[in-house]
């Protein structure tokens, strides 16, 4: 028998009804986008060309999927064996960002009819950051499902497939390393290239570690997040003692980040920007204080086993990270005078329909396919 | 010809001008790209210019782009607020008090042309996956191809003149952004907004003429009589003569942002005319590049991680599997 087993239930309730009208109020939104164009139903403008669909949907959504990265690296590299149980439902959290993520793309692309010249080699362009994130983003959706299968495989009760696919599975999670290792850091190298137009509070050429650090604390990060919602929701036992380590590895790799990025604004002279009396300060100091927030949470031993204290700063570093990310590419942007950005209500309903998607896709797998650990293995 | 003293001096000064305003050690770096062999450009002087708009005419026949409407609604001429989808050449006026002398920065006013500058290292070239972006290896003209554009606008995001613009309100649209009439030229003839210049201030020729060019404007007395030349450089077309005019001493585009082949003089500073002050002289895609070939040269680092993550997962896998299948049994 397996360890895994379908959490069961009913599937239709409220609040699945609910996440569904706003599923398919994104879609009839994205509808009127395909008909008229992104223009007419989104904020975005040549002043801010990019905007929350990328950063939220796709740079944001991908990093919550960094889950499945995050947990890998402590079980399969640093062979911390007791975090398994948390493996599968982590692959899953980054099977679905990472798909939405890709869908979101399609639907922000303004020419996606032409995104076959991405694997042209005619028309590759090797110097590109965004070719590197796009291949990469590309393999690892493919990599996440063959993780997955496994799940898929025992539903169907097909023994033999699962052993063999068991025997060669090491091999796409080597590579699951990789690929985010370097697309989760290119989607901080995308900001170099634009030079002046990003605030000196973010534009650095330590970007790219900076969002990986970042990435994979808000993997670790959505763990705790996730697990104790589920527990809470669908009545299952907390793993308190489980994402209590976890909390620590989370805790090592977000001192990690805050230390690099507290010695690169101090080597570049930027901290004076932080004092400026404007919105991008003022973001600097919220998104500072996010990160923060977890360090003095978890500092004490006996706080890291406070289920209510995982929640919070596993909540607040995934808020950290997306106020991050935005700070980096739509707030620390600098279009020239005349230019403004705020999300019109079309754009953030699709955004909203987007996640609402990820979650119905959480609770249809959770409850129909062997993902959660069995309960009383704790 | 070696460098003199001074010469490395200023070089050095320059350099080291360029890495503060960066402000970073510029640590991961490709060497800047070369001016190409047979850049042609433009040479755009702000105090010749009177505002006509009639490269803007031009631009829109030869291009063939759509007439823009707006504020009142139902005006019946042409009225970009700036280059967009629409319009990819524009003459703009720079204002600041009473508005009343040309050319003068307090209570005064200039124009501005504004349109590709066909950067000699171009960011949107770098950016873009699909090499829709092209640098013409001779003439360094920038060219846009929408035929294989996916039309994910990072060069609208990181061109740093802001000149690519996308078409939001077109449900196929496409980038749109000057492309030095290159349909015009291939047939011998002269940029459209060169072409019916009246005064000279907008010039066609070879980069290195116009460079000339320009550095005998701004070597000139103000005041003094001189003979500007207009349209090509390269024809003997009628010239004009003006007097010259208190220029500030600098060609904007000789090293901003490793060099444009659209070059600017101008009477008022150039930031108020809108293009920014303060670069360094190497183009951003200077870092975003050395990053990434620093990391990815070869896939020398990704295989050998990856080597690395084999053998840890496979050794951690088969204990596991070990594990599971004792469970099992």
């Amino acid at each position: 028998m397996s360890e895994h087993v379908p959490v069961g239930g009913r599937l239709i309730t409220k609040p699945f009804t609910i996440l569904i009208l706003l599923a398919m109020l994104a879609f009839a939104i994205l509808v009127a986008r395909f008909l008229f164009g992104l223009g007419s139903v989104t904020a975005m403008s040549d002043g801010y060309p990019w905007g929350i669909w990328i950063v939220i949907d796709v740079m944001i959504g991908t990093a919550f999927g960094c889950a499945g990265y995050s947990v890998a690296l402590l079980v399969y590299v640093m062979n911390k064996g007791e975090y398994h149980p948390l493996v599968r439902p982590a692959v899953m959290a980054g099977l679905f960002g990472y798909t939405l993520g890709g869908i979101a793309v399609m639907i922000d692309l303004g020419r996606y009819w032409q995104f076959w010249t991405l694997l042209w080699p005619g028309y590759v362009n090797l110097n590109s950051v965004m070719l590197e994130v796009a291949w990469c983003v590309m393999a690892y959706i493919v990599v996440l499902w063959i993780e997955f299968t496994p799940a898929f495989l025992e539903r169907l009760g097909m023994k033999n497939l699962k052993q063999k696919l068991s025997k060669l599975l090491f091999l796409f999670i080597a590579v699951g390393v990789l690929l985010p290792t370097m697309h989760q850091s290119s989607l901080g190298t995308l900001a170099t290239a634009v030079g002046f137009k990003i605030s000196p509070l973010w534009q650095t050429q330590m970007v790219p570690l900076l969002f990986l650090l970042s990435a994979v604390v808000m993997g670790y990060a959505i763990v705790p997040f996730e697990s104790i919602l589920s527990a809470l929701g669908l009545k299952r036992p907390f793993e308190t003692k489980l994402l209590g380590k976890l909390s620590a590895a989370m805790l090592v790799v977000l001192i990690a980040y805050l230390v690099v990025r507290v010695i690169d604004l101090t080597w570049r002279g930027a901290w004076g920007y932080a004092f400026e009396l404007n919105t991008q300060a003022i973001m600097f100091w919220v998104e500072m204080a996010l990160f923060v927030a977890p360090v003095l949470m978890l500092m004490s031993p006996k706080n890291i086993y406070n289920p209510r204290l995982q929640f919070l700063s596993g909540f607040s570093l995934l808020l950290a990270g997306s106020v991050y990310r935005i700070n980096t590419y739509i707030i620390g942007y600098d279009a020239g005078p005349g230019w403004s950005y705020f999300p019109s209500a079309g754009e953030i309903m699709v955004t909203v329909g987007v996640f609402s998607f990820e979650v119905i896709l959480y609770l249809f797998f959770v409850k129909k396919l062997p993902v959660l650990h069995r309960a009383e293995a704790h | 010809m070696g460098l003199n003293r001074r010469d490395f001096l200023k070089l050095t000064a320059a350099g080291a001008a360029g890495a503060a305003v960066a402000g970073d050690a510029a640590a991961l770096q490709r060497p800047p790209l070369e001016m190409p062999p047979e850049a042609v450009g433009m040479l755009y002087d702000s105090t010749l210019c009177i505002g006509c708009k009639a490269c803007m005419v031009a631009c829109k026949q030869a291009n063939n782009m759509p007439p823009d409407f707006r504020v009142p609604e139902n005006t019946t001429w042409d009225q970009p607020l700036d280059i967009d989808g629409k319009t990819l050449n524009i003459i703009k006026v720079y204002r600041q008090g009473t508005a009343e002398v040309k050319d003068r920065e307090t209570d005064g006013f200039a124009f501005v042309k504004r349109h590709c500058l066909h950067c000699v290292d171009p960011s949107c070239i770098s950016v873009c996956p699909v090499s829709a972006m092209t640098k013409d290896p001779l003439t360094g003209i920038v060219e846009h191809h929408e035929d294989r554009c996916i039309g994910c606008r990072y060069c609208v995001y990181g061109c740093p003149f802001s000149v690519p613009k996308y078409e939001f309100d077109d449900p196929l649209g496409q980038i749109q952004k000057c492309e030095f009439c290159v349909h015009l030229q291939a047939k011998g003839l002269t940029p459209a907004c060169c072409d019916v210049c009246p005064t000279g201030a907008t010039l066609f020729g070879k980069v290195s003429d116009l460079k000339e060019e320009a550095k005998r404007r701004l070597a000139a007395k103000p005041g003094d009589v001189y003979v500007f030349p207009r349209g090509n450089l390269d024809e003997n077309r009628p010239t004009h003569e003006a007097t010259i005019p208190s220029y500030l001493q600098r060609l904007y585009g000789d090293k901003e942002l490793g060099g444009t082949q659209v070059l600017y003089l101008s009477a008022v500073p150039f930031d108020k005319l809108g293009l920014p002050d303060n670069v360094p002289d190497y183009g951003y895609a200077t870092i975003s590049e050395g990053i990434q070939h620093t990391l990815y040269q070869w896939m020398i680092a990704p295989a050998a991680v990856l080597a690395g993550l084999l053998y840890v997962v496979r050794r951690n896998t088969q204990k596991d599997a070990e594990h599971s299948g004792r469970d099992e049994s």
